[in-house]
């Protein structure tokens, strides 16, 4: 199908765009990829009488590290830019292996961080990716400039606290421990396709003459509840202890236990509650597998 | 809700050529290649994103042109399947590779093959049939279980490193 008539604007600034957003009322929306927004539209499912097209915005696009460590990566960055990136392979590997799993190239040379966030898929990897390395978004609008936690911003299926009128400009993240590995893991039905269940895992190594131990953990699943899910219980079950098949079922245990699974035609919540424990364990033993030589 | 919008002008390069048309915004690239450029080589299958028949190249890297509205590229470079082979004729390595290997059956999907995998074989290396996969993974073939394919985009890494030796 295509799309329903609209109105297009295309502002040269954040400045223009934010007003653009302060007076076109509430039927407007953001394009920057749009490879979530127009198959939307194509299919009707989405009819905004307004289109503001941020593609124009060079300044929200790219990756830089600050000094503090801190990755800023703009809201039009896109996928493949993520993947291909040495800033983020160096401080965040963990993010540029979610990217490419991501739909397929084309979607990735397109598609941006900015757009998948705002869109808030359950089953999309990058929110999962911000609320395991803690990011915070950053939102604009002409009543100012808001930074919110992930765990903030994304609120359920599809819906975040980002307002009408505000865009989003970039996405800072904190620089991981040094001394940790991480994991990820998705299952979907066809490669491309978004997760029907994932997982992510960051876990901190603390050493103690010869002997090694965990520090400290964090575990996040995704295409499991309305939101990516921090497995809060099952990260406590892991400071201080000897890495190992026992604790990664445990924790594994741990973090099902405290979701509350969705049921859908792809997959029942008994399935993915069963598929959630088996990533969890695995994606833990892959971090522990990726602690620095 | 109007039943049309204003039309807008866009200027743009498709194969080289610089094009300038007139359409509403609601049009994809797409539709503006078939359509108000008599393209006819891009493919629409889904509609949607989800086949990849519609691929195109925009600055030399591959993007879905039903996933595009057209006004969203003021200035930018298309390459469809029209441009993929050289100026004299001279085929594209990844072309002759599916002749080669008779890759295709009813041909729907060929052109969105093609301009993906002339992407992958330009970007040169020595992929593995995993990696070829990967990329390809994003086009569906509904005639040829895809194995044909995969020989004919290696064919084309040979027959591109081939002409790189002569």
């Amino acid at each position: 199908m295509k799309a329903a008539p609209f109105t297009y604007h295309r502002p040269g600034s954040l400045d223009d765009a934010v007003d653009l957003l302060g007076s076109l009322g509430t039927e407007v929306k953001v394009i920057s990829g749009g490879q979530s927004l127009v198959p939307l539209m194509n299919l009707r499912a989405v009819r905004p009488e307004h289109l503001v097209d941020v593609g124009a915005l060079d300044a929200l696009h790219g990756v830089s590290r600050r000094d503090d460590g801190t990755i800023v990566i703009g809201a039009l960055t896109t996928y493949r830019e993520v993947e291909l990136s040495e800033t983020i392979a160096a401080a965040c590997p963990v993010l540029a292996e979610a990217a490419r799993w991501i739909g397929h190239e084309p979607i990735r040379t397109r598609g941006t961080v900015g757009g998948n966030l705002a869109h808030a898929d359950p089953a999309a990897e990058l929110p999962a990716i911000m609320v395991l390395l803690d990011a915070e978004i950053v939102a604009v609008s002409s009543r100012g400039t808001r930074v919110v936690p992930a765990t903030a911003f994304l609120l359920s299926f599809f819906t975040t606290a980002l307002e009408p009128d505000e865009i989003l400009t970039e996405i800072r993240i904190p620089p991981p421990a040094s001394d940790s590995g991480w994991g990820f893991a998705e299952v979907s039905r066809r490669p491309g396709d978004l997760a029907l269940v994932g997982a992510a895992a960051l876990v901190e190594r603390e050493t103690d003459g010869e002997e090694q131990r965990i520090g400290s953990a964090r575990v996040v699943t995704f295409g499991v509840s309305p939101t990516p899910t921090r497995a809060i219980a099952a990260e406590a079950l892991a400071a201080g202890r000897q890495p190992g098949s026992q604790l990664w079922n445990e924790m594994a245990a741990a973090a099902v236990s405290d979701l509350e699974p969705f049921g859908d035609l792809h997959a029942s919540a008994a399935y993915r509650a069963h598929v959630a424990r088996a990533l969890v364990a695995r994606v833990l033993a892959e971090a522990v597998g990726r602690w620095p030589s | 809700m109007a039943l049309m919008t204003a039309e807008i002008e866009i200027a743009f390069t498709v194969n080289g050529i610089p094009r300038v048309v007139r359409v509403e915004p609601r049009r994809t690239l797409a539709d503006v290649l078939r359509n108000d450029l008599e393209l006819t080589g891009t493919k629409l299958g889904c509609e949607h994103g989800v086949c990849g028949a519609c691929a195109v190249l925009l600055d030399g890297e591959p993007i879905r042109s039903c996933l595009l509205f057209a006004a969203q590229i003021p200035g930018r470079a298309v390459t469809t399947v029209e441009g993929i082979a050289a100026p004299d004729g001279e085929l594209h390595p990844v072309q002759e590779g599916f002749w080669e290997s008779t890759s295709f059956q009813c041909g729907f999907c060929a052109a969105g093959f093609t301009v993906v995998g002339a992407a992958l074989v330009d970007r040169g290396g020595e992929p593995t049939d995993e990696e070829i996969r990967h990329v390809l993974s994003g086009n569906l073939c509904r005639c040829t279980g895809y194995a044909s394919i995969v020989e004919g985009v290696r064919a084309g890494l040979r027959i591109a490193a081939e002409r790189a030796d002569a």
